[in-house]
């Protein structure tokens, strides 16, 4: 008896330190990448596999149905809700242009005629750009505005 | 007070009734997980809670509804279970890793599928395997925008691509119906006949 006992309880050390060690590096990505999308990246795939280890161990140590289904039920809701908040947040920062284009190898969302051509680093849309000058003329151009002299 | 208002709305909310019960079902099941413990009054109170909360907050109808193919998707919840263990510790490593992140890509992929309720899962999903997040998703065109973590070449970038439309069609063959798992087969880019299952 003490014996299944304590195999329970070694399982359980390790999952609960193997889920504490993932949302670890959900922090450290945050501290670590260089803009916000993929921040968001650390902030739901480690993080979310970490409390499933978390709730899975506290499954084992718990050992009563009730607080199982509790468990189960917070798991399931961190599933639904992480990727839908981490969409939210990424798609405002690309739309604000908080995107470090530099890091970028392709954005297949701006090509061509729509590429963004006044703002290059991690700016807020409301920034001023650097260079208005270049960045009136451009939105002229955009405007169908400039006389074609 | 649930009465008088089923009274007066009629058969309008009797219908819109029947096509929440797949809602209604889990609003019971997640009341009766809360309170931990199975008996009849946690069942009645759940019941009454869900009818309360579908009629006084009432969501638009999801059209078609899913049906559901065990082998489709037990196969699914398998791919989803590796992805998602394996990108959890694709990207912790990537956070400990001395030389840090490389390169990333925003990545558009033409989709197949033309219904919300396939298109949310597919985008859920996406959001936890490795290395993609969902931006952007154009209702109309059926395309959907990804950021990915980690990409070193254009061949990455087409590797991406097709993990894309692989998940799409294992989404489809779970939940979808005959006519969206026929769609799969045609070429990205052409119209699709008939009504597609989408929220008026």
């Amino acid at each position: 008896m003490s014996d299944v006992q304590s195999v329970t309880d070694v399982v359980a050390v390790v999952l609960l330190l193997l889920g504490a060690f993932l949302c670890l590096t959900a922090g450290l990505g945050l501290v670590r990448f260089p803009d916000v999308l993929t921040r968001m990246h650390a902030g739901t795939k480690p993080q979310v596999l970490g409390v499933l280890l978390i709730m899975i161990g506290a499954a084992f140590r718990l050992q009563g149905w009730s607080a199982t289904w509790m468990l189960l039920l917070v798991a399931v809701f961190q599933m639904l809700t992480a990727p839908v908040s981490a969409h939210m947040i990424s798609r405002v920062a690309y739309r604000r242009r908080h995107v470090r284009r530099d890091r970028l190898l392709v954005d297949e969302l701006r090509t061509g005629e729509a590429a963004d051509r006044l703002y290059r680093g991690d700016e807020p849309a409301d920034a001023p750009p650097e260079e208005p000058a270049t960045a009136l003329l451009e939105n002229r151009r955009d405007e169908g505005t400039l006389p074609s002299s | 007070m649930s009465a008088g208002v089923i009274a007066e709305v009629g058969p309008s909310t009797a219908h819109r009734l029947r096509h929440q019960m797949p809602l209604l079902l889990w609003l019971v099941l997640v009341w009766n997980l809360l309170w931990g413990t199975w008996s009849w009054a946690n069942l009645l109170s759940g019941v009454a809670v869900a009818l309360g909360v579908t009629l006084l907050l009432p969501l638009p109808p999801v059209v078609g509804g899913a049906r559901l193919r065990p082998v489709a998707l037990l196969r699914f919840l398998g791919h989803f279970v590796v992805d998602l263990i394996s990108s959890g510790a694709l990207v912790a490593w990537q956070t400990v890793r001395p030389a840090g992140i490389d390169r990333s890509a925003i990545i558009t992929v033409q989709l197949r599928t033309d219904s919300d309720l396939l298109l949310t899962i597919l985008s859920e999903s996406l959001t936890l395997v490795p290395g993609s997040m969902v931006i952007d998703l154009d209702r109309e065109r059926r395309t959907i925008a990804l950021h990915i973590l980690h990409v070193r070449d254009q061949a990455d970038v087409e590797q991406q691509r097709d993990a894309v439309l692989a998940e799409e069609e294992r989404v489809v063959r779970a939940f979808g119906s005959p006519d969206e798992i026929a769609a799969l087969g045609t070429p990205p880019g052409t119209e699709i006949a008939g009504e597609g299952r989408r929220t008026p």
